[in-house]
């Protein structure tokens, strides 16, 4: 046999090996997320539970971190109802939620405003969730979704499902709202998550410099420069790791702010 | 005889062709995106309108002060032609990338020997970088055709999604195509004025151009990497509206663009390094006479060599990249490493397997050159074992995230015996210790031909014993202590433990060794003194190496799921789902096939180069009469 045949043959049975050993593991293809049309009219809670639950396991993907190997709380082995309860009651609960629903929401809405402990992003000192934020990219849950995930958890152990029936349809994902502004300084801080990291207003989180006396110690400046501009000057003792939101905010939230800020003098 | 440089016309000719259609590709997708000479960002904005109205009187508003929004494709924007439009572009991307990383890499290995060459004045190094040379040389303008036809179908495929990219990326197309002109330029100068510049100062000129050549070549590589970086991880774009809003500087300079250019840059070489041997084994395989055999025994060693030590520093940088894509999205690493992707590490570890089994095999039948080689071959045995016991953890499955379909086929989530085996700290001991005893069988093939005659030789050995032995340990009890003992916290700690562990036997056996080998005598040593079956492990090694290529570039692409730019613009293509693991084998098999098949053809255009015909005897009489 010539030189040729032979390193051909040699080569493409190596390739084919390897294509065979593709083929002895599971052939599972990971269909992209289907935007599912909801019929008000003939939905009811069961099916609304049932929407909740494909969701989770589907669209949202959050069996990839909620499950047994200790990425996130295993939600599937708690019950989420008694857990959200108990969270409420921690000290270290900074949120506005009252009772298990808005818990849930407010956990896939803004995950940083408590995060469990030992779940946090390396380094965060459990301030910062790893979480997405459940309405925007990659997962893109529209509040009739979010209410469906509640429901299945709440639905799970034989809770009370709490949360409404939609009754609009809604807001399609293609026409995405325009950006709420905040309307005061506390909203806006609250808005930015300044509160994760700084002590200001209810927080007394130790990540970044206590912002209580910030008023004190900067001037108008440079209160708007550490916005803007978060790492042109770190204060001694502290890591450069605040982000630049500086693209995100209007330039009335940033004066509304600083101003603020400023007036806060210890 | 001339001593200028000479251009063969048609093969010219034939780039100049092909580089005109990347320019006007690049002009094309220019044109058809943005229409004007970069982005405009929230920074120049403002300019760009007081521009326009002081030029004509456009309305401000119409002047696009507001940075457009992302497309929100729907799946009538995609053209149906009828077939899977994302199989298209998988096979002519894939094409491009190979031959692409042959001809970026194979420049840097060969100004490196050429440079060794003029240093040691032995013509066999700069004979063998020139013969290098002509197989990246016919590869070159095969690597345009497929970038140019990858341009145009992507285009024609997706022209919501590349019109996005040219509003993100503008003019740094053009820039592209300019240093395409300059990398042929360079790549012909080096190539043909090999032999006009061979010797003193005119060799420091082509050394010069090599250089610039490999710069070049790098920078083509590096601003390409950042149109795959950016659709992973998207920066300098509005987080919600997906505008893009930064300069290009910034769109570029996304969180995983480093190590992505770091891991490439590596692989390449590898990649390049295990190609040029599958020439070398080739032309000795064919080869009749002794001398020949030599020249391609030498030549496949030095090819695995590059290939090899290459390899080696690979996983860190793997490491790194993907460590850097959990940073940047936890979501999108345990996709990778946890979620459906997972399955095809798992076919990851056969073949980083394979390449480890072929490497070592062609070492120790390499031994066989010099008698000296018996003092080491007890070594063999062991170093096999580690490595089919390596092998046969890191190919053990584990912990996937699994539906309900997976489950009934595994027949259950974790199997009970082998669970342990299956997780990431096992997986690490194992392919630390593969990559240790890989570099154990370099060490000896290195030694195989020296008798080191340094007075310190045994204190020597001794050290170099103790570092294996302290690094094995480390290896194994980082391992099994951050592994199983420790919070799943410390898990990724022990694997800095273990890299460094690894590297410092790398870094230390190296230096030590060259030191030892000071004043050693040199073990009668005879090239071509192989068996066949050696040079088929320098084939197992780029077809491994290509298919792994595909496979680990399939998974980084994989990753953005249902997203052409990751979070800011949705793929509803019809092929927008993450397709089985036999498809993607499948898929992988029928590029690299389409690779060898061309391979084979650049191979015999190098081989043909060097065959004159015999002058025909009648003309030759005709002639003699005449």
């Amino acid at each position: 046999m010539n030189v040729l045949a032979k390193t051909l043959g040699f080569s493409v049975t190596l390739l084919f090996v390897f294509m065979g050993i593709t083929y002895l593991l599971p052939q599972v293809e990971g269909e992209a997320p289907k935007e599912t049309t909801i019929d008000l009219g003939s939905l009811t809670m069961d099916t609304f539970v049932k929407l909740g639950d494909d969701l989770f396991h589907g669209k949202g993907a959050c069996t990839l971190c909620h499950n047994s190997l200790g990425r996130a709380p295993d939600l599937l082995a708690l019950n989420a109802v008694d857990v959200a309860e108990e969270r409420l009651a921690d000290s270290r609960y900074k949120g506005k939620a009252k009772d298990a629903e808005t818990y849930l929401r407010e956990s896939m809405l803004d995950p940083s405003i408590y995060v469990v402990a030992g779940f946090g992003k390396k380094g965060s000192n459990d301030t910062e969730s790893p979480m997405p934020i459940a309405d925007k990219p990659p997962t893109l849950f529209s509040t009739t979704e979010i209410d469906a995930i509640i429901a299945f958890l709440q639905s799970r152990d034989g809770n009370q499902v709490t949360v409404a029936l939609p009754t609009e349809a809604p807001v399609k994902e293609d026409a995405p709202a325009a950006p709420v502004l905040a309307q005061s300084p506390e909203e806006a801080l609250n808005k930015f998550g300044c509160t994760a990291c700084h002590a200001i207003l209810e927080s007394e989180a130790p990540v970044g410099p206590n912002l209580n006396n910030v008023g004190s110690r900067l001037s108008v400046e440079h209160i708007r420069q550490s916005i803007v501009d978060p790492n042109a000057v770190i204060t001694k003792g502290y890591t450069p790791m605040m982000p630049d939101l500086s693209e995100k905010m209007s330039v009335k939230e940033l004066e509304m702010m600083v101003k603020f800020l400023a007036d806060k003098k210890g | 005889m001339g001593t200028g440089l000479s251009f063969p016309a048609k093969p010219f000719r034939l780039a100049i062709a092909f580089n005109l259609l990347i320019l006007l590709a690049a002009v094309f997708m220019w044109l058809a995106g943005n229409g004007q000479f970069g982005s405009i960002t929230i920074a120049n904005a403002t300019e760009v309108v007081a521009a326009s109205v002081e030029s004509g009187g456009v309305d401000a508003e119409e002047a696009g002060a507001k940075p457009v929004p992302a497309p929100k494709l729907t799946r009538a924007d995609y053209p149906n032609i009828g077939t899977s439009s994302r199989s298209i572009v998988w096979i002519i991307a894939q094409l491009h990338l190979f031959f692409g990383a042959l001809v970026l890499a194979v420049p840097i290995f060969v100004l490196l020997i050429e440079y060794i060459g003029f240093k040691t004045g032995d013509d066999r190094y700069d004979d063998m970088a020139h013969e290098f040379m002509k197989i990246s040389l016919t590869a070159y303008a095969i690597t345009a055709l497929f970038g140019g036809t990858l341009a145009l179908a992507l285009f024609l495929l997706y022209p919501g999604f590349m019109n996005y990219m040219m509003q993100a990326f503008g003019a740094q197309m053009l820039v592209y195509a300019l240093l395409f002109f300059l990398e042929s330029a360079l790549l012909y100068m080096y190539y043909y004025g090999w032999d006009a510049l061979r010797y003193g100062n005119k060799k420091w000129v082509h050394l010069t151009l090599g250089l610039l050549l490999n710069a070049v070549g790098t920078t083509l590589l590096v601003v390409a990497n950042s149109w795959a970086t950016f659709m992973m991880a998207p920066s300098g774009v509005d987080a919600t509206t997906g505008a893009v809003v930064g300069n290009i500087w910034e769109v570029m300079k996304g969180p995983l663009w480093n190590p992505l250019n770091l891991h490439r840059v590596i692989a390449n070489v590898a990649f390049g390094g295990a190609i040029v041997g599958a020439y070398a084994a080739y032309s000795f395989l064919k080869s009749t006479t002794a001398e020949a055999r030599a020249h391609y025994d030498w030549m496949g060693y030095t090819s695995n060599f590059i290939a090899i030590l290459a390899f080696l520093p690979l996983p860190f940088a793997g490491y790194w990249l993907m460590a850097e894509i959990y940073a940047y999205s936890q979501q999108m690493g345990i996709l990778a490493m946890g979620g459906i992707l997972a399955w095809l590490f798992v076919v990851q570890a056969v073949l980083i397997s394979t390449i480890l089994f072929a490497g070592n095999y062609y070492l120790w039948c390499g031994m066989s050159r010099s008698e000296g080689s018996v003092r080491y071959t007890w070594l063999i045995k062991y170093i096999a074992l580690i490595l089919t016991l390596g092998f046969l953890v890191w190919a053990t499955p584990h912990n996937l995230i699994l539906n309900s379909k997976e489950i009934a086929a595994l027949g259950g989530s974790f199997h009970p015996i082998l669970g342990p085996l299956g997780i990431m700290p096992a997986k690490n001991i194992a392919v630390f210790l593969m990559l240790i005893v890989t570099f154990l069988s370099f060490q000896i093939y290195r030694r195989s031909n020296r008798e080191i005659t340094v007075s310190w030789a045994r204190k020597g050995n001794a050290l170099l014993v103790m570092i294996y032995v302290v690094a094995i340990a480390n290896v194994i009890f980082a391992g099994v202590y951050y592994g199983y003992f420790t919070n799943t916290v410390y898990k990724v700690g022990s694997s800095v433990i273990q890299v460094s562990s690894t590297l410092v036997v790398i870094v230390s056996g190296v230096v030590i060794d060259s030191l030892m080998f000071r004043g050693s005598k040199l073990l009668p040593s005879t090239w071509g003194k192989v068996t066949n079956a050696s040079q088929y492990a320098l084939f197992a090694l780029p077809i491994t190496f290509t298919w792994l290529m595909g496979l680990m570039g399939y998974v980084r692409s994989s990753v953005r799921s249902h997203w052409h730019v990751y979070t800011v613009v949705k793929d509803n293509s019809a092929d927008n789902f993450i397709p089985a693991v036999g498809h993607v084998g499948m898929m992988v098999t029928l590029v690299t096939l389409l690779f060898l098949a061309i391979l084979l053809f650049i191979f015999w255009i190098a081989n043909l180069s060097g065959v004159k015909q015999a002058r025909p005897e009648a003309m030759s009489v005709e002639g003699s009469t005449a």
